[in-house]
């Protein structure tokens, strides 16, 4: 990808992450990193945000949070699930209240791996999820054309 | 006179970077009572002490939460060796409290500059973690991590600190030091911030003392509670510790009470790395708890006091692990303090106890 046609806002919830990739993702946006300078904004609002981070595994209680706010996003969205947790549920995976990983929940598109996740590899994965957000927007595009 | 509301707060929301539901009963713009919510990261990690030995808890221990990360594997450390009565070499104390008071400024930073997001100054946000980037730094340094550091085991630490990482981080702490206090020049000096903060979400002595507030939120209502009054481990070697109090109660006393820790704090590791011993920085530990023996332990986190207790059943695996977290300790006093409120202080008000729900609901 030779440039970004869109600045893609994220929108981050907290699963049952334990704070640690949280504040990385804050992290990526503060100076050291920075993610601003490619337009990236942290938004509230799921109906503004194009890309969905979310850290930590989904339990019996927040998976229904996590479901909400994706159903709220709309359509082309990408998720990153950031962190070891939220990919397969990690050094929680056997706890009683652990379901698994995001992908139990919600459809995933890129996995970042890392405890705590480091603020280098959320931005790279959030820069895969623009491909991804990409391709999904030629997708729907055409769709649309096939429906006129 | 208009009819009383219920407004949700969380557990998505901007100002919070975990989940915390609170039920706001308002009226007009006024909070008549606030219903909190938890248990939406409860994990159940307590259990997990069953499943793994006393050795490899400490890395559940420490993924408790992961701001106050180095924290909880030094309390978890300290409860298994009261328990099986062991003695930790006097160096790796000293490395215990050094790494635990930078994460406590590591902590605190954290803390300013979401306040600093919370109240409106965005500019003064990035600049208090850019600041703490540098800390995060020193940690990279010294134990690989930024965050989960691992650098605690039971019976003493993992790594050593030579002389040249030591005098590093004096470096480091001078520089870090003059632009601090750069920082606080702009949280103290600035009216906007006072015009935000002062007289908000006011907190007396005796509700602080009521409703068992610990930690800076407590300090800041002129209680003067702080486990490192104690002198445990390397803080007895300290040549005077006073706890910061301010005597307000309000967001704002809050405020300078979490500054001007950070200073303190800083002076502790000067303090400690000038007399710094020789000497080894773990025993080997063989064996497992007896059965039926307990122990407890308290420590102070950068959110207050942190109770462990554990009991041992004569097996590698320990039969109970339990802690009581200061956030659980302040979400009463937090309220409380809220009743009476305007709703736009709200989100202030929760930043100002400094909440973590990820070590509240484990």
């Amino acid at each position: 990808m030779s440039f970004a046609t869109k600045s893609p806002w994220v929108i981050h919830y907290d699963g049952s992450s334990c704070n640690g990739c949280d504040i990385e993702v804050l992290a990526a946006l503060t100076p050291a990193y920075d993610v601003e300078r490619f337009g990236i904004i942290n938004t509230g609002n799921p109906k503004h945000a194009d890309i969905f981070l979310v850290t930590g595994s989904v339990n019996e209680r927040n998976i229904d949070v996590v479901k909400e706010i994706y159903d709220q996003m709309v359509e082309p969205k990408v998720v990153v699930a950031c962190g070891t947790c939220a990919c397969s549920g990690g050094v929680f995976h056997d706890c009683y209240n652990v379901i698994g990983g995001v992908d139990k929940a919600i459809p995933v598109d890129v996995y970042v791996p890392g405890c705590a996740v480091r603020p280098e590899a959320i931005i790279d994965a959030v820069v895969q999820g623009l491909a991804v957000l990409e391709e999904k927007s030629k997708v729907l595009q055409e769709r649309k054309k096939e429906g006129k | 006179m208009s009819k009383a509301t219920v407004i949700p707060f969380g557990p998505q929301h901007p100002v919070l970077p975990e989940p915390l539901h609170l039920d706001l009963v308002v009226e007009d713009e006024t909070v008549l009572e606030v219903i909190p919510q938890i248990g939406f990261i409860h994990r159940g990690l307590e259990k997990l002490v069953e499943t793994r030995d006393y050795n490899s808890f400490i890395y559940v221990a420490e993924r408790i939460c992961g701001i106050c990360s180095f924290g909880h594997s030094l309390g978890y450390a300290e409860t298994v060796e009261k328990l099986m009565g062991i003695e930790v070499p006097e160096r790796a104390d000293y490395i215990r409290v050094i790494l635990h008071e930078l994460s406590r400024i590591h902590s605190h930073l954290l803390w300013l500059g979401l306040a600093a997001d919370a109240f409106g100054y965005e500019a003064l946000f990035m600049h208090t973690w850019r600041l703490r980037e540098r800390i995060l730094d020193i940690f990279e340094l010294t134990t690989g991590g930024r965050v989960i550091l691992s650098a605690v085991c039971v019976g003493g630490v993992n790594r050593d600190f030579d002389a040249q990482v030591l005098s590093t981080i004096k470096e480091k702490m001078d520089s870090i030091r003059s632009e601090y206090k750069q920082i606080c020049n702009a949280f103290l000096k600035d009216s906007s911030v006072k015009n935000r903060l002062v007289g908000v979400g006011t907190l007396t002595r005796e509700e602080a003392i009521k409703y068992d507030c610990v930690g800076p939120f407590a300090r800041a209502s002129n209680v003067a509670i702080d486990c490192r009054m104690q002198a445990s481990g390397a803080y007895s070697r300290l040549s005077d510790f006073q706890p910061i109090v301010e005597k307000d109660g309000d967001c704002y006393a809050r405020l300078k009470v979490r500054l001007l820790e950070v200073l303190q704090s800083m002076d502790i590791i000067e303090e400690l790395i000038a007399t710094m011993p020789a000497g080894d920085i773990a025993v080997k530990v063989k064996g497992a708890p007896v059965e039926g023996a307990q122990a407890s332990n308290a420590l102070e986190q950068p959110r207050g006091e942190c109770y462990y207790y554990a009991l041992g059943n004569g097996t590698k695996n320990l039969e109970r692990m339990r802690m009581r977290t200061p956030t659980t300790a302040n979400l009463a006093g937090m309220t409380m303090a809220m009743k009476g409120c305007d709703l736009a202080d709200v989100n202030m008000i929760v930043l100002s106890i400094d909440p973590c729900i990820s070590c509240t609901e484990r």
